[in-house]
């Protein structure tokens, strides 16, 4: 639980900016967060949300590492080019889009540098928000080795055949079958992608495939409702989806 | 919401940020998650010129409905323009 450490011995966390290969055999950028410990640590994969690699990711990576995770937050848009966040995004959004397979063969190059850390317990998982969390449930599709997967009302997820672009030409729904990760889904009723309705179509995928997933809807939230940055936070809401973010990781990573 | 709505565009002309003035040679116009105004989306309308550098930007977020003022602005001098024979 948030807020529940001991003071006796609370956990100090690192953080810092370092290069990994990524995908291809690039280098990029990636911001890693852990745990002060040389105790075997579980690992995350954390991949951001469209407006970019940017400071609530940073934040939000040091959250998931005082919890008890080796966190790794790779910059998808390294390839892009360099600036602030916001500048970064509008050219992404200039050439259509980061493409999926660039995030997904990051994603597995991010799982095997978790993997290859000298104390790592073996578990893995990913989550995102926005396009992160689309990406998310893509990655745990595509690259077999995760754990757990949480997808933070990702729009896209669902889409249309007519709603292919180049840089996102499948929908992740088409991949259900292959997506063997337990899944924690959490969206916000009012959102408008993905739609409640959405949502129920990649329930009924799910439940229609048999796979482990667990969803939880919530009314006067819409997209985005942990978003402390923006107006769209919702503070009942953000702080009960924190809660079963820690439990879902706590009960599949580090058990 | 991701819309994945941009449209990008060759232009040609100048533009001034807190650099000076610079040869502006893109212009993507979107409508997705904004950045710095209050809405959730806003039209995302962007003067870049990527041979300079990412920070070669002027950048706009506007309502919906500033964005068809300024369109119906836009069309207006454009029609104003030709008429005079100037261009």
């Amino acid at each position: 639980m948030w807020n529940s450490f001991s003071t006796a011995g609370p956990v100090s966390v690192t953080a810092e900016i370092t290069t990994f290969t990524g995908g291809g055999g690039d280098e990029i950028h990636a911001y890693v967060a852990r745990p002060k410990t040389d105790e075997p640590l579980p690992g995350i994969v954390l991949l951001h949300h469209m407006p970019g690699w940017d400071e609530f990711y940073q934040e939000f990576a040091e959250r998931l590492a005082r919890h008890g995770y080796e966190v790794i937050a790779p910059d998808l848009y390294c390839r892009f080019g360099h600036g602030t966040p916001d500048d970064v995004f509008a050219k992404v959004r200039s050439e259509g889009g980061v493409l999926d397979d660039s995030v997904v063969a990051d994603g597995a190059a991010a799982l095997a540098w978790l993997k290859s850390r000298p104390n790592h317990n073996g578990k893995v998982g990913t989550l995102g928000t926005c396009s992160g969390g689309r990406h998310a449930v893509l990655v745990a599709s595509l690259v077999p080795g995760f754990d757990a997967v949480i997808d933070l009302w990702g729009g896209g997820v669902v889409a249309a055949p007519e709603d292919a672009t180049p840089s996102r030409p499948v929908a992740p729904i088409e991949y259900t079958e292959q997506l063997n990760t337990p899944l924690l889904g959490l969206f916000g009723n009012e959102d408008q992608s993905p739609t409640a309705e959405q949502v129920d179509v990649h329930e009924q995928a799910l439940q229609a495939a048999g796979k482990d997933y667990e969803f939880h809807r919530y009314d006067g939230a819409g997209h985005g409702f942990t978003y402390y940055h923006t107006g769209l936070y919702r503070q009942e809401q953000s702080m009960d989806a924190w809660e079963k973010i820690f439990a879902f990781f706590a009960a599949k990573l580090q058990s | 919401m991701c819309t994945m709505i941009a449209e990008t565009s060759s232009i040609s002309g100048m533009a001034k940020n807190e650099n000076g003035w610079f040869a502006v040679t893109r212009a993507t116009v979107g409508y997705d998650h904004a950045t710095h105004s209050k809405a959730e989306h806003a039209l995302l309308i962007d003067f870049t010129n990527y041979d300079i550098g990412l920070g070669a930007r002027v950048a706009l977020e506007l309502d919906l409905e500033s964005g068809r003022a300024l369109l119906a602005q836009l069309q207006s001098a454009i029609v104003q323009a030709e008429a005079t024979g100037l261009h």
